[in-house]
This record gives C-alpha cells, sequence and structure tokens, in this order.
C-alpha cells in the first residue's frame, strides 16, 4: 500500500495511517504486550549474544563444584550437578530452546495457512475432504502425538522439529480454514468475482490481507506450546542430547537434585515458563491490536 | 503489502477502448429466457431429500440499451438471485442470458469479456469493500486485473472518485471504516463504473442508506447514467425509489415474474392483484388517505414448496378455484405491458371475468 502512495501527487490531506501502523501503534500503548515483548527482545538477544555476554564455558565442569546455590562467589545463578556454570548454560540453553520451539510454528505457519486459505477458498467438497483429514490429528492430545512422531523418527532436534511440525499444521490449518471461509462469503470477495479477477488475484489481494493477521496471531500462541512440548521431548530424551544446553533437557538431568538444591533445579523451568508466557501475551495483546476496525 | 498483480492478457490500448454496440438500437442490452436456479437440488447425505429451494423458477425478461429496470418484490422472491445469476456469480440451473444478441458465456462473447460491461453494486456497502484497502485501491482492482498498469489504474480511480463526489486528494487514501455509508456506497459505484461497463446492476444499492443520503446517491446514479450512457437494473423494495428510478418495472413473486412492464402502466394500473397490494401498501404521505387494513396478509409462501397453480392465490383476494390449479401465464395488457394473472385473460374462464 504504502508502494502506491508515493506514486502520486503530494495531497494536501495528511496520508491516512496503514491498518498495520495503527495496529502497531495500539501495541506500544498496551502495557502488558510491552513488558512481554521486552522479556522476549532480552531472550532472544541473549541468546543471539550468548558467547559474548555468557560468563564461563557452557560444557566445562568441575566435580568438586557441583550443585552450588544461587549466588556462590563465581557461580551468579549456581552450578549444576556437573558443575556447569547455570548462568551461562541458560543463555546457551536459549539458543537451542527457542530454535526447536519456534521453527516448528513457523514451518506450520507457511504449510498450515496454505493448505487451510486453499481448502476454504475452494470450499464445498474438496473443503469437506481436507478438512475432515486433518480432524484425524485431532483425535490425538498435541503432546502424545508428538511424542509418538519423535518417538517413531528416533531422536535428534531435527526429528523433534518434524514431529512438532506434524503436530501444528493441522491447528494452524483449522484456523485458516475458517477465517478463509469467513472471508470468501463476504461481498467484496464476489465483487472481485465479478471484476473478472482470477483466483489468484482475489486470493492475493482480498483474502491473503484479511487472513494472514488472524493466523498469525494464532501462530504466536502456538510459540509457548511448542516450546513447552520441545522442552518436553528433550525431557524424554527424544529431542536435545546431553551435553548440550537446552532447558527442558536442563530440568530433567537437575530433578535428581530437586531436594539438595530446589532453587536451582527449578531455574530451567522458570525460564520455559517466562519465555513461553510472553509469548502468549504478546500474542494477546497483538490480537486485541488487531480487532480494533477490522 | 505487495501489489504487483496485474496480468498481461491485454494492452492498455486495449483496455481503453469502450466496447462498441453490436446488436444497434434495437437489441435489447440484455436478454434474459427461462432462468431457473433451485438451491439444494444435489444434496449431500445429511440434507433432507426434496428439499429444492426454487429460489427462481423460469424468469424472462428483456432491457433496453439506456432504460432502467426497476425490480420489485418482498423479501426472498428471488431479485438478488436473479442478480446473481445475471452476473455469473451463480451457474444458473436452466436459461440463457444474452448480452447485446449474443450469449453470455459462448464463443462470441466469453465471460471475461461480458465482465468488463456489465457491474453489480452491493447493497451492503461495508461488506462488500475490502477493509485492508484503500478507496483508490478498490477502485482501481477491476482495471489492474484487465491489464491496467498501476499509475493508469489508480489515476483512473482518482478520475471515478472525482465524478462519484468525492475529493481524491482526501478520499483516495481513506480505508471503509474511515468514510460513512453514503461515502462508501459512493466507492462502490465508482468500482463498479471502472471497468466503463454498459450494465449495472444496482443490488438495494440504496436500501441501507439514510433518506436523505439516499436522495443524494439516487441523483448522483441518475446523473451517472446519462453521463456514462449506463443501462440500469435497479433492484429494490421500496416502490418510491423504484418509482423514481425506472423506465419499466418488474414485479417477482416466489421466482417469477409477476408483472411487468412500462413504469407508469405499471403504478398507475397496476393489473395483477399482488402489484395493487404492493403498492396499496405504500405508506401513504396524505393522513387523510391512510390505509385502513392490509393489503396482503401472513408471509410469502414456502419457496420450498411454493404452492400449485398461481404462487400467490394463497394470499390473494381474487383468488378462484381456477387460480389453485391452472399456472397463470404472462398475458398482454397493453403496450409491454404483461401480467401473470387469469384476470388479465379474458379467455383464462376466471369467475370475477364474467360478472364483469
Amino acid at each position: 500500500m504504502a508502494a502506491i502512495a508515493d506514486t502520486l501527487a503530494p495531497s494536501p490531506v495528511k496520508a491516512t495511517r496503514g491498518y498495520w501502523t495503527s495496529v502497531a501503534v495500539r501495541l506500544t500503548r498496551d502495557p502488558v504486550a510491552m513488558v512481554a515483548l521486552t522479556i522476549i527482545l532480552v531472550i532472544v538477544a541473549a541468546a543471539i549474544l550468548a558467547p559474548l555476554i555468557a560468563p564461563a564455558d557452557p560444557y566445562k565442569g568441575s566435580m568438586i563444584r557441583r550443585l552450588r546455590p544461587i549466588g556462590f562467589p563465581g557461580y551468579p545463578l549456581g552450578s549444576d550437578e556437573l558443575g556447569r556454570d547455570m548462568l551461562t548454560r541458560l543463555i546457551y540453553g536459549g539458543r537451542l530452546s527457542l530454535f526447536i520451539g519456534v521453527t516448528p510454528v513457523i514451518c506450520a505457519f507457511v504449510i498450515g495457512s496454505s493448505f487451510g486459505i486453499f481448502a476454504g477458498y475452494l470450499g464445498g467438497r474438496i473443503n469437506t475432504l481436507l478438512m475432515r483429514v486433518i480432524d484425524v490429528f485431532f483425535a490425538f492430545p498435541s503432546v502424545l502425538l508428538a511424542i509418538a512422531l519423535s518417538g517413531a523418527l528416533g531422536a535428534g532436534i531435527f526429528n523433534s522439529i518434524v514431529s512438532l511440525t506434524i503436530v501444528f499444521v493441522p491447528q494452524i490449518a483449522r484456523v485458516a480454514e475458517s477465517v478463509t471461509t469467513q472471508i470468501r462469503t463476504r461481498d467484496f470477495v464476489e465483487a472481485a468475482r465479478v471484476s473478472g479477477a482470477g483466483s489468484i488475484a482475489i486470493v492475493r489481494v482480498h483474502v491473503l490481507g484479511n487472513v494472514l493477521g488472524p493466523i498469525f496471531v494464532y501462530a504466536t500462541s502456538l510459540i509457548s506450546v511448542s516450546m513447552i512440548l520441545a522442552s518436553g521431548l528433550s525431557f524424554l530424551g527424544l529431542g536435545v542430547k546431553p551435553p548440550d544446553p537446552e532447558w527442558g533437557l536442563m530440568l530433567n538431568t537437575l530433578r535428581t537434585a530437586i531436594y539438595t538444591q530446589p532453587m536451582v533445579a527449578a531455574l530451567p523451568g522458570v525460564m520455559i515458563f517466562l519465555t513461553s508466557i510472553s509469548f502468549n501475551l504478546f500474542s494477546d495483546g497483538l490480537r486485541s491490536a488487531m480487532e480494533v476496525k477490522q | 503489502m505487495s501489489m504487483r498483480w496485474e496480468s498481461n492478457r491485454s494492452s492498455a490500448a486495449a483496455f481503453t477502448a469502450r466496447h462498441k454496440d453490436r446488436g444497434g438500437p434495437g437489441t435489447p442490452l440484455l436478454s434474459v429466457r427461462g432462468l431457473v436456479k433451485h438451491f439444494g437440488r444435489r444434496g449431500g447425505l445429511l440434507s433432507r431429500l426434496g428439499a429444492v429451494v426454487r429460489a427462481v423458477d423460469g424468469v424472462d425478461f428483456d432491457v433496453a440499451k439506456g432504460e432502467t429496470l426497476g425490480v420489485v418484490g418482498e423479501s426472498g422472491c428471488g431479485k438478488s438471485t436473479t442478480a446473481r445469476l445475471i452476473m455469473q456469480t451463480i451457474v444458473p440451473d436452466a436459461g440463457e442470458i444474452l448480452f447485446d444478441g449474443e450469449k453470455v458465456g459462448s464463443s462470441a462473447l466469453g465471460l471475461e469479456d461480458f465482465r468488463r460491461q456489465a457491474q453489480m453494486v452491493f447493497q451492503d456497502s461495508y461488506s462488500s469493500l475490502n477493509p485492508r484497502l484503500t478507496a483508490e485501491d478498490t477502485i482501481a482492482f477491476g482495471p489492474r486485473v484487465h491489464g491496467l498498469p498501476r499509475r493508469a489504474a489508480i489515476t483512473r480511480a482518482h478520475d471515478l472518485l472525482h465524478r462519484v463526489g468525492l475529493e481524491p486528494s482526501r478520499f483516495a487514501g481513506c480505508y471503509p471504516h474511515e468514510i460513512s455509508g453514503g461515502q462508501r456506497q459512493r466507492v462502490n459505484i465508482a468500482r463498479g463504473l471502472a471497468l466503463d461497463p454498459r450494465l449495472l446492476i444496482l443490488d438495494e444499492a440504496v436500501s441501507a442508506l439514510d433518506k436523505s443520503v439516499e436522495a443524494q446517491v439516487l441523483n448522483l446514479l441518475l446523473d451517472l447514467k446519462d453521463e456514462f450512457g449506463l443501462t440500469f437494473i435497479f433492484i429494490s423494495h421500496d416502490l418510491n425509489v423504484v418509482r423514481f428510478m425506472s423506465d419499466r418495472v418488474m414485479v417477482m413473486y416466489l421466482g417469477k415474474v409477476a408483472e411487468v412492464g412500462p413504469a407508469e402502466s405499471i403504478l398507475a394500473q397496476p393489473r395483477h392483484p399482488y402489484t395493487q397490494a404492493l403498492l396499496a401498501s405504500m405508506p401513504s404521505m396524505d393522513p387523510d388517505n391512510r390505509t385502513q387494513e392490509a393489503p396482503v396478509s401472513g408471509d410469502p409462501p414456502n419457496p420450498i414448496n411454493p404452492p400449485p397453480g398461481c404462487r400467490f392465490h394463497p394470499r390473494c383476494k381474487m383468488a378462484a378455484a381456477l387460480c389453485s390449479h391452472a399456472e397463470p401465464l404472462p398475458h398482454d395488457v397493453g403496450t409491454g405491458h404483461q401480467a401473470a394473472c387469469h384476470l388479465a385473460n379474458p379467455q383464462s374462464g376466471h369467475p370475477h371475468l364474467a360478472a364483469a
């Protein structure tokens, strides 16, 4: 839209704000969403800059300094069961945890929305057929489905991403299908068809702009679920393998220390909680910012 | 949002050349013959067997070049379905549509070609505009689909905005939620004109507007009709508006044409009891001339199971035994005036005729 505005003669009246600009403005006025966004950005920045900011080597342990408490000299957040610095491992853990949490949602967003928009736009029997196939996946709880798929594919980062993608595709496809069906029946789509536009032009100009927003909001809310599931897979030994730092896996290996150092043992769980709730609150804020004046 | 989607099917030069009159002034611009649409015919497993909504059940009419045909009738009588069948957004079950003498969808007049020449304005001004597009983008969409470059299409959109009374410098960049209902409907009209059509179907285009705005938009439509040499099909349930706009009027009842003819003839001397009842139900501006009793009682019968014979007979004051089994065919009652009622046909044997 901005591309069109610059082809025009300068207009005396202030150009109207675009839809996404006004969404961004409303979002910045939502304190909860902004706090959540800040936390997400700090965690992401820490993960990216891990080698620069981490105080120690995430793999270097010390047999005599195991399970130190929080605040122990040289170990600001204590040390784990092999004497590795917790702060360092939490910072590095963010890399893998975010990667295996966010990647499946991105893949599922691309695959699921294409599938759902295709089905929703076509409508009729093809839609019914495709959506009934999708429904089969809803017969399994997502945790069980993720574990079963990971178990079948074998342990590993790539496989856990693949299995989580398969878990999320049906959910996103269903949302995409229902929003597309709503838009497809609106008069402006019929008006576009009356203008002689083909399906591709209608989907590109009239459908995508109206459905991608709601699907995107739904996808951001899935990131928290995805991170928890990814951590859960690692916890069960189906995702990341030791000694790589990953929050779910760290939670698993530290669970034996829950009585000796409960605070330290809980730290990876706190990180998972903090990250996923931030994604959830941000997606909530995004949704309410987008709902005004459709 | 990326806006590069114009096709290369035709060049910009070809776009600007308006479609020529092919059939000559004697050929109707639009001829509809035996148009039928039944919904729910091929039901799935879960739909009730035999539940067929006869939305449009054998409709014939012509629209001459340059005239306005007003289409009136109660809700659910098939007015909007007829409009959508003409625009081919719903596929008819039977019947054919001739545009300037050529069958729509034939090799002589393809669907894409037809849609350059016939456009439609919808009732709901909000739902018929994409909330994510500005007024100029909405209007420019059609021309760009037909191959006009973006810059030219935007220039055209600004010209049309100006013609429908919206100052482009102020309204071109507006989103639908930023402008009023009347202004939105003006944008819709501009969009309808963007392809330089010859026929414009106005499906309850002013029904959702308040009265003062409605009058402005009606006057605008009449001006545009002269300016662009348009032919209108004007669908409305408001007889006053139809009287103001139309050269000819077609009254529909339950998917069939009840009466069709010149506006003054129909409104002054309605021959079909349904038209008489509709006219009697118009609110009068004269307090001494109040309608004392409801001219038509009850709701229209269910189009799933329309009554046999004349479809209006269960509600008709003049109904006789004949009406419940024999379906009346359109009968000439004056110049270009036809009524589908046994009373209009002296040979029908309706008892009221013998008495008169």
